[in-house]
C-alpha cells in the first residue's frame, strides 16, 4: 500500500472499489435513507465525516492498541464520532435529524466504518487513513445520491423537495410510482448500478 | 409452402455463424420454426421419444387458457354493459363508442358483450405481448439465445390478471419489469426463480396502488367504482360477512362478477385445469396441495370465529371461488419452472401457498387479496423445499444402509 498515491486513495473507492457496489457493505442505510435526496445527502456527509475522522484517530493511536481488544477500542472511537455528528445535526438541522431518526446513530454499526478502521487505518499512517476514509465516504455518498436521485424523481416527482415532474395530484401529468417510495426499490437500483459498474469495469467481476 | 421453404433455405447461410447477419439468428430461427417444422434430428444417443418439447408445452398452456380468455372477454363486456344498463347510461363515447355503435350496449346480447369486452381486453393483451416480446427479443439477440414461446404465455397470463380499466402504459411498464427483473437478468427462459407475470403484477400493485389495490371494483365504465367481493366481505359485520354480498355462490363460480379480467370464473379455470392435467403439464400435487391448504386454513379461521374481523366468518367454499384463488391455483402455482421438483416438495409448496393466501385475506387488513403475494413467496421458498426434501431423503437412506 506504500506506493499508492493520495489521488488513488481518494478516487479508487468511488468507482473501482466502491464500498457499496463492490464490497456490498452499508446496504441497510442505503435502503433506508434514499427516499429523498436531502436525507441521502446529509447521511452521506455524516458517514464521510465519521469514517474519515475515526480512521484518522485510530491510525494515530494504532501502535498503542493491544491486538486482543482492538475491535472494542475502534468501536469506542467510532461511537464518539457518531455521537458528535448526531448532536451537531440535532442542534443545527433538527428537522432532517428527525427524518433520519435512528440511522445516524446506526452509523456506529455501518460496516464501512469498521471495515476501513480494521482493514486500513490499523496498518497505515494517519494522513493516508484520513484520505482513504474520505474516499470511502464519497464512494458511499455517490451510490446513495444516485439511488436517491432516481427514487425521489420517480417516486415523488421532485429533487431536493423541488417539484420537477408535475404530479397528477397537483393537476400535472406524472403519476407517482409508489414502488420507488418503498425501501425495497433501492435493492433493484443498487443491483442495476452494480451491473452497470461491472460492465464498465470488468475487473470487478468475480473470476469463475 | 414450397416457395416459403426455399426462401428460408436460401436465407439460412446468412444467419449461420460467420454469415453477415449471424447476430440476428434468434429472430430468424424463431420465424423459421414458427412457420415451418424443424428438420433437425438427434444424431446421437440418448434418444427420447416424446413429442412434448418446450414449444408444445407453452402452446398447450395457451390452449388451456382459452376458456379463461373467452370468459374474460365476455365478462368484461357483460359487467360494463350491465352497469351501463343499470345506471341508464348510453354507450360510452370515445373510440370504443364509435366501434360499439353497430351492436349497442345490451347486457343480454352475447355479441355486444363479447365485442365490448374485446375492446378492453385486446389492447391490453397486445401491449403486453409487444412490450414483453420486445424485451425478450433484445435479450435473446444480445445473448444469441433462441426465442421461445414462453413470453406468449407470460403476456397472456399477465393480461388475464389485470383489471380492464388499467392504463396501457402501466401494462407496458409492468410487463417490462416482470420480463427483465424476474426472468432475463437471471438467464432467460427456464431460469426465472419467480413467475414473471406475477412479478409484473406485483410491480404495478406496489407502484400504482390506486389502480390495483383490489378493494375497488374494476368495471369498464368511466368513473364507476365500488367495492370488490372480497372487500365487501371485509367490511361486513363480524360473524355475518356474507350478509352484505349481493352475489350468489354460483355467480362467483361461473364468474359473472367484476374483478381482474381472467380470474373471476372458477369454472373456466377448472376446464383449464382438466386440460393441463390430461396433457400432464401441471402438477396435480401442487393443485391439490394448494386446495387442501386453502380449505384447511379457511376452515380453521371459520371454526375459530372472531368478534371483530368479518373475514373469519367466510366459509371455505366461498374462499375458493372469490378473487384469484382458482386462477392462481391452476395457472400460476403450477408453473413447472418456479415450483419445486420433488414430489414431497410440491405438496408442501401447494399447501403453503393455499394457507398463506387465506391467511393474508383474512388476517391482513391491508390487502383484501393475497393469492399473488402467497404464490410469489411460495416461488421464493421452492428451492429451499427441494433442498430439505433431498436432505431428508439422503439421511433416511444413510440410516437404512448404514
Amino acid at each position: 500500500m506504500a506506493e499508492t498515491t493520495t489521488r488513488e486513495l481518494l478516487l479508487r473507492p468511488i468507482f473501482h472499489r466502491n464500498p457499496i457496489a463492490l464490497l456490498v457493505l452499508g446496504i441497510c442505510s442505503a435502503l433506508a435513507v434514499t427516499g429523498k435526496m436531502d436525507t441521502a445527502f446529509v447521511m452521506s456527509v455524516c458517514v464521510t465525516v465519521v469514517v474519515a475522522c475515526s480512521s484518522f484517530v485510530i491510525s494515530l493511536v494504532r501502535h498503542h492498541i493491544p491486538s486482543s481488544v482492538r475491535i472494542g477500542i475502534q468501536i469506542m472511537v467510532i461511537a464518539t464520532m457518531v455521537i458528535l455528528v448526531d448532536q451537531i445535526l440535532k442542534a443545527f438541522l433538527f428537522d432532517l435529524s428527525k427524518q433520519l431518526s435512528i440511522y445516524v446513530g446506526l452509523i456506529i454499526t455501518n460496516c464501512i466504518v469498521m471495515g476501513r478502521a480494521e482493514g486500513f487505518a490499523m496498518n497505515n499512517p494517519p494522513k493516508a487513513s484520513f484520505i482513504d476514509g474520505l474516499g470511502n465516504g464519497l464512494g458511499y455518498g455517490f451510490i446513495l445520491m444516485t439511488v436517491a436521485f432516481i427514487r425521489e424523481l420517480f417516486g415523488s416527482g421532485s429533487l431536493f423537495g423541488v417539484e420537477i415532474l408535475k404530479l397528477t395530484s397537483n393537476g400535472g401529468w406524472y403519476v407517482r410510482n409508489g414502488l420507488f417510495l418503498l425501501p425495497a426499490s433501492a435493492f433493484f437500483l443498487i443491483a442495476l448500478l452494480i451491473w452497470f459498474m461491472r460492465t464498465v469495469d470488468p475487473d470487478q467481476q468475480e473470476k469463475n | 409452402m414450397k416457395l416459403l421453404e426455399k426462401l428460408f433455405d436460401r436465407a439460412a447461410p446468412h444467419f449461420q455463424p460467420g454469415g453477415r447477419l449471424h447476430r440476428w439468428f434468434p429472430l430468424f430461427e424463431a420465424t423459421d420454426s414458427f412457420l415451418l417444422g424443424s428438420g433437425e434430428r438427434a444424431a446421437t444417443a440418448p434418444h427420447v421419444r416424446d413429442a412434448m418439447d418446450l414449444k408444445r408445452i407453452m402452446i398447450s398452456v395457451i390452449v388451456a387458457l382459452l376458456p379463461c380468455v373467452i370468459m374474460a372477454i365476455w365478462n368484461t363486456g357483460y359487467q360494463a354493459n350491465s352497469t351501463l344498463a343499470a345506471m341508464g347510461l348510453p354507450c360510452p363515447g370515445g373510440w370504443r363508442g364509435h366501434l360499439l355503435a353497430a351492436v349497442g350496449c345490451d347486457p343480454n346480447s352475447l355479441v355486444s358483450n363479447l365485442y365490448h369486452g374485446a375492446l378492453y381486453f385486446v389492447p391490453i393483451y397486445l401491449v403486453s405481448v409487444l412490450a414483453g416480446g420486445l424485451w425478450e427479443c433484445i435479450f435473446n439477440l444480445v445473448r444469441g439465445h433462441e426465442m421461445s414461446e414462453a413470453f406468449l404465455v407470460t403476456s397472456l397470463l399477465f393480461a388475464l390478471i389485470l383489471p380492464p380499466t388499467i392504463p396501457l402504459w402501466q401494462v407496458a411498464l409492468g410487463i417490462s419489469f416482470g420480463v427483465i427483473f424476474a426472468k432475463e437478468v437471471f438467464g432467460g427462459v427456464g431460469m426465472n426463480f419467480m413467475n414473471p407475470a406475477l412479478a409484473a403484477r406485483a410491480f404495478i400493485f406496489f407502484a400504482y396502488p390506486g389502480q390495483m389495490s383490489g378493494d375497488q371494483i374494476w368495471t369498464a365504465v368511466d368513473g364507476v367504482s365500488s367495492a370488490t367481493a372480497l372487500s365487501t366481505l371485509a367490511s361486513g359485520a363480524p360473524g355475518h360477512a356474507l350478509a352484505n354480498l349481493n352475489i350468489s355462490w354460483w355467480q362467483a363460480f361461473i364468474g359473472t362478477i367484476p374483478g381482474s379480467m381472467g380470474e373471476t370464473s372458477t369454472l373456466a379455470c377448472l376446464i383449464g385445469a382438466a386440460a393441463l392435467l390430461v396433457v400432464g403439464i401441471a402438477s396435480w400435487r401442487v393443485m391439490l396441495g394448494m386446495l387442501l391448504g386453502g380449505i384447511g386454513c379457511s376452515l380453521l379461521f371459520y371454526m375459530i370465529g372472531s368478534d371483530v374481523n368479518p373475514m373469519f366468518s367466510v366459509p371455505p367454499h366461498w374462499h375458493l371461488v372469490l378473487g384469484g384463488f382458482a386462477f392462481g391455483l391452476v395457472f400460476m402455482a403450477t408453473d413447472p419452472v418456479t415450483a419445486p421438483h420433488t414430489f414431497t416438495g410440491r405438496w408442501i409448496y401447494g399447501a403453503l401457498i393455499g394457507a398463506l393466501a387465506i391467511l393474508i385475506r383474512v388476517a391482513n387488513p391491508g390487502f383484501p387479496e393475497g393469492v399473488m403475494l402467497a404464490i410469489l413467496l411460495g416461488n421464493v421458498f421452492a428451492p429451499l423445499l427441494d433442498y430439505f426434501v433431498e436432505q431428508a431423503n439422503i439421511k433416511r437412506r444413510m440410516l437404512r444402509h448404514g
